[in-house]
């Protein structure tokens, strides 16, 4: 009885490693041309792979990296995976590119749950709310809803979406901040 | 019972989704659209087929009383394959199926195939068994997925026909059970008058 149970926990073990061992290099790719594309669509035109220039920063019980993009040997922006827990169906993951000056270029959503018809309107396929965020520097331009006293439009009936989307957006700027700072005192 | 019965059963007299009410998690859990209906509906399939084979071939080895958890670890095995070459090759469907994928295993369908048939069956029977079954399955995800998505987001696999949203409700999990009940109903209506 435990003889059999041996050999079949084994050979499925095998069998899993041999599938494992043949799947790993298309799933490597397949995740690295993911985030190339979306860095692609948050950024202008790069000549190198920014997947391989990245710098993944703790911050807030979360990780958000920064992945840099350059086109020849001067740096044409940064695009940061960001993330947030405030939205109303809990994680947002957002991917937004920075120019050097800290101006934001354009906004991607990697990922969320938002209700469908309200808070999904973050997404760029369903309105413009992200739209208006592409051209304006957070030094100048204040990252808060309106009703909090801010800039930004919030999506009607969805504060708490467009909340949790600015508070991701905050966390991604004050990263390139910090990073493009601490890059000019080396 | 012929082949072809076999093969059939599963699509109307043994509908697993609409007959046996096996596996309404992943029913009711990923049926947003009809290409999501589709794909888990295939992925389960697959796993299916593959257990039934192997079961049947190894079902006089297994000693009684251990084969749930022989089973168990086949089935596993199938559900990690199925979602290792997804991950590599249908990335887009692996993140919207997500974690439904390794809820295979656990699908009742499976097991259920694997102790009420394939335990007791030749390969081939077996095999057939499973992709009627599987078949069943698939059409009625996709059926489901259909319906849910042209009431809820006005489009069918992905192609809008109508500008801007549907019933909205019909996309969340409470749409779910409300065109579930109602295809059982009209399930049961068509059934019953070809008996």
């Amino acid at each position: 009885m435990v003889l059999v149970l041996f050999c079949i926990t084994l050979i499925c073990s095998a069998a899993v490693g041999l599938v494992y061992q043949a799947t790993k290099g298309p799933i490597d790719a397949a995740k690295a041309a993911k985030v190339t594309q979306a860095i692609a669509l948050v950024l202008p035109e790069f000549t190198n792979d920014p997947g391989t220039e990245k710098q993944v920063i703790d911050v807030d019980g979360g990780q958000v990296t920064v992945y840099t993009a350059k086109k020849g040997d001067t740096v044409v922006g940064y695009a940061v995976e960001t993330f947030t827990n405030n939205g109303f169906g809990g994680l947002i993951k957002l991917m937004a590119g920075f120019l050097p000056d800290g101006t934001i270029c354009k906004v991607e959503t990697l990922q969320h749950s938002e209700t469908p018809g309200l808070g999904d309107k973050i997404d760029r396929s369903k309105s413009d709310f992200s739209v208006q965020f592409e051209g304006k520097n957070p030094g100048t331009y204040r990252l808060a809803v309106k009703k909090d006293g801010g800039d930004v439009d919030a999506i009607t009936a969805s504060t708490i979406s467009s909340r949790a989307y600015v508070d991701a957006l905050t966390r991604a700027y004050k990263t390139v901040q910090s990073l493009t700072n601490s890059a000019d005192h080396e | 019972m012929s082949k072809l019965q076999i093969l059939t059963k599963g699509l109307i007299k043994e509908n697993p989704t609409f007959v046996l009410m096996l596996g309404m998690c992943p029913t009711l859990g990923t049926t947003t659209s009809a290409i999501n209906g589709l794909g888990m509906g295939v992925a389960t399939m697959f796993v299916l087929v593959m257990s039934n084979i192997v079961i049947s071939l190894i079902k006089n080895l297994i000693p009684g009383k251990v084969r749930i958890p022989a089973f168990i670890v086949v089935i596993a095995s199938f559900v990690t394959v199925v979602q290792l070459v997804m991950e590599a090759y249908l990335q887009s469907l692996y993140a919207t199926l997500g974690v439904f994928i390794p809820l295979i295993v656990v699908n009742c369908i499976i097991l259920g195939r694997a102790e009420a048939f394939a335990s007791k069956n030749g390969v081939f029977d077996s095999a057939l068994d499973g992709l009627g079954i599987g078949l069943g399955f698939t059409c009625s995800l996709t059926l489901l997925g259909a319906i849910r998505e042209m009431l809820g987001s006005g489009s069918i696999f992905g192609t809008k026909f109508i500008t801007g949203d549907g019933i909205l409700i019909f996309v969340l999990a409470p749409g779910a059970f409300i065109a579930l009940g109602y295809l059982l109903v009209l399930f049961n209506k068509l059934t019953a008058k070809l008996k």
